[in-house]
């Protein structure tokens, strides 16, 4: 069939982007829980 | 945390079932054949894109207005999710314009109003990476917001107003224009899927910028002892 190719490239790159938009959400997240645990560590009163 | 959950699980089942429809539900258009099926995802994309940034306008005007910074977590939240849904539309878009055009690019008014709307929300976002003062950086942010956003109905208007490259509008056209009945379904489906994906990122994206702003609340008192 005539440009399937093109068709798919488009849904598995347009997919591909919000994919790696969401693993990047889930890695900052993460990477400041564990910021957030170290800070109420940190501080004296253990907020 | 639970209807966070939910809510991604119905993005993605709605994607899912969009994608299925637009391959094997729409029928095939007469003249592009099978490549005008990227149309339902690429139109999809770029109407959530362009609310999105309306959202975030709406965030902006809210901020400046009540000095409240959850509007500045929903403005910074939204510009980035319509930023990622234009960014699709400028990679979907010149993958349908190759084979259709004979050419991945042109500088027409609807491709060159999308890509610096595309610039402006990239600016938006340098932007508070420069400002180190939580108050300042969301002033003026909401403001520089506000203006980009004036771009959005440029890009909306872009082929209604003039006849260039891009195809003149098949929905909300005017006269002569218009979707074959199962071709509109689709299409109205796949809008409703990529917003409810829109939101769910958008969502993600604003708890992520509210523990970003519990950190900076953290370290100020860390660093007052």
């Amino acid at each position: 069939m005539k440009n399937l190719n093109s068709v798919f490239e488009a849904y598995l790159i347009g997919w591909g982007v919000f994919f790696l938009f969401y693993v990047s959400i889930a890695k900052r997240t993460s990477d400041l829980r564990a910021e957030v645990e170290r800070l109420k560590n940190a501080l004296p009163r253990g907020k | 945390m639970g209807k966070r959950i939910v809510l991604g699980a119905v993005a993605i089942l709605l994607v899912i079932a969009a994608a299925y429809a637009s391959f094997y539900v729409a029928p095939e258009e007469r003249t592009m054949g099978v490549l005008q099926r990227i149309f339902y995802f690429h139109v999809a994309s770029a109407w959530a894109g362009m609310d999105a940034f309306l959202l975030c306008f709406i965030a902006n005007l809210l901020y400046v207005w009540k000095r409240d910074q959850k509007y500045d977590w929903l403005g910074v939240s939204s510009a980035e999710v319509g930023l990622v849904l234009t960014t699709v539309v400028l990679i979907t878009g010149p993958i349908w314009a190759k084979p259709a055009w004979g050419i991945y690019w042109t500088w027409d008014a609807r491709l060159t109003s999308t890509f610096v709307l595309w610039l402006l929300y990239v600016s938006y976002l340098l932007l508070r990476t420069l400002i180190e003062e939580p108050e300042r950086r969301a002033l003026l942010s909401a403001l520089f917001g506000i203006f980009a956003f004036i771009d959005v109905p440029l890009v909306f208007f872009s082929i209604r107003w003039w006849r260039t490259q891009h195809p003149a509008p098949v929905i909300m056209g005017g006269p002569g224009s218009g979707l074959d009945p199962t071709m509109n379904k689709v299409f109205l489906f796949s809008v409703l899927a990529m917003h409810v994906l829109a939101a769910f990122l958008i969502v993600e994206r604003y708890m992520l910028e509210k523990m970003r702003s519990e950190v900076d609340t953290l370290r100020r008192e860390a660093e007052a002892q």
